[in-house]
């Protein structure tokens, strides 16, 4: 692992994100103009809007990173760019991470957007602060940028990658505990529920809308959400090989 | 002259095609090596052997007295894939910089790569608004870049007008006088005799492998295309005898 390599490749994609000027701004407002689609949904519902929007503030990072690193990452492959960085002194950790770092602060800007929009714009309104907020929120996309990383070893084609998505992420929205309360859930749901990442990623914003500091529940679950990213940073890098058929 | 790649014995499996069929050679240092075959003979999988990115079924690949494709190699190698492997999305120079990086080097050896392949007024543009052969030496500059001892050339100079594509020529010569050794392949036979020294490859097994000037002499003619057709016959009549 070398940190120049990690550090020039992060910037290699971000100047790669630059260029592409629509990407960006989709990046941007997306999010945002979804969470004021959720405001007036829920216009005069009381208390639903703080809860379902601070959720949506950490699992919207999550699906588009998601999306946007095995897409990102399917191109490495086949326009032959990996397989020369193969040939290089590029460590395939150096690789991941580049990518990891690139988009968390990708993720990073998207996030305080939408949390600004959604607290200044929107009136959303909870007990913890909005910097906890973000920050989960960008903890949330490095696992999403992992998880794309991971299963993009195993899509050959753009129609594959994209199938990921209601594989791996979708389950995990189904069963987060934002459509049934977790505790509802019969006992075997509720263990898949358990072996979830983004369960513990609602969890952790769940405590920020209803506690005034950070809890250690919150900071458990940030460190189980980042320990999984990690895990699935270290899969991925199993699953790249220098050497193909 | 030393040897800078010997491949011994080396079996290819795709599938379950035999691609290689037990190639051996020895590719010198200071000389442009020619790989020549038709299209689906076996070349980019022979060159991904060397380069050490390919599984092999058995034989061995030693690159500069490594193991072909270990860690001390990969500052020595540049690599130049069949389709231009360069991001699209970012400008002739962003490319050059980040392949630069990789090697810990800077702007300046990055600059000087794209002066060599003759892109310098095209430095700013990005590679996804570049010309087929204009993209195919944006890929070519990020491969010279920190002048390695071994260059991987897989079809280098498809679609380059013939003014550029003889400065490239030179400019391998030059690189092949200062010691580095270089394996070009090509499908075409007018740049057979461009090189110092040739190897042609066909349905998986080494059919030539000397100079060009050898090769028309044991052929018998002048004509390294019809060299190469009267070689594949001889070889056919050995199997068959």
């Amino acid at each position: 692992m070398s940190l120049r390599i990690t550090f020039a490749t992060a910037g290699r994609v971000l100047r790669q994100l630059r260029h592409d000027r629509r990407t960006v701004a989709l990046l941007v407002v997306v999010p945002a103009l979804l969470l004021a689609l959720l405001y007036f949904m829920y216009d005069g519902a009381g208390g639903t809007f703080d809860r379902i929007a601070l959720i949506m503030l950490g699992v919207f990072p999550f699906v588009i990173m998601f999306l946007v690193t095995s897409i990102a990452m399917l191109r490495e492959r086949t326009t032959g760019t990996l397989e020369r960085l193969l040939t290089t002194p590029l460590g395939k950790i150096d690789l991941l991470f580049g990518y990891g770092i690139a988009f968390g602060l990708a993720a990073a800007v998207q996030g305080a957007v939408a949390t600004g929009a959604a607290y200044w714009l929107l009136g959303l309104d909870t007990r913890g602060s909005a910097g906890l907020v973000v920050l989960i929120a960008v903890v949330n996309a490095v696992l999403g940028v992992a998880l794309g990383l991971f299963c993009s070893a195993f899509a050959r084609t753009e129609f594959q990658a994209v199938q990921f998505l209601p594989v791996v992420v979708v389950p995990q929205l189904l069963l987060c505990g934002l459509f049934v309360p977790r505790a509802q859930m019969v006992g075997w749901l509720e263990g898949i529920s358990n072996a979830l990442p983004l369960t513990y990623a609602v969890e952790a914003l769940a405590q920020v809308g209803g506690s005034a500091d950070a809890t250690t529940t919150m900071w458990r679950d940030l460190v189980i959400v980042a320990g999984a990213a990690v895990v699935a940073l270290v899969l991925a890098a199993a699953t790249l090989r220098r050497r193909t058929p | 002259m030393d040897d800078a790649i010997e491949v011994r014995d080396l079996v290819v499996e795709r599938g379950r095609r035999t691609v290689l069929h037990g190639i051996s050679c020895d590719i010198p240092a200071g000389r442009v090596t020619g790989l020549l075959g038709p299209s689906g003979s076996g070349k980019t999988t022979l060159i991904r052997a060397i380069v050490g990115v390919q599984i092999v079924r058995s034989g061995t690949v030693t690159v500069l007295g490594h193991p072909a494709g270990s860690a001390p190699l990969r500052r020595e190698l540049g690599y130049v894939t069949q389709a231009p492997s360069v991001y699209a999305d970012l400008s002739v120079r962003e490319n050059a910089r980040y392949f630069a990086a990789l090697r810990g080097l800077g702007a300046a050896e990055a600059d000087r790569a794209i002066a060599d392949v003759g892109l310098a007024a095209a430095k700013s543009q990005l590679v996804g608004n570049l010309s087929g052969g204009q993209r195919s030496r944006a890929s070519l500059a990020c491969a010279l870049i920190g002048e390695p001892r071994l260059l991987v050339l897989d079809e280098p100079t498809v679609g380059q007008d013939p003014v550029l594509r003889a400065e490239l020529w030179a400019r391998f010569h030059e690189l092949a006088a200062g010691g580095t050794a270089l394996l070009v392949s090509s499908h075409v036979m007018d740049e057979a005799g461009r090189c110092d020294r040739l190897l042609l490859i066909r349905e998986g097994r080494l059919i030539g492998d000397d100079t060009p000037a050898a090769i028309r002499a044991s052929a018998g003619t002048d004509d390294l295309e019809e060299a190469f057709l009267r070689l594949i016959r001889d070889n056919e009549q050995a199997v068959a005898a």
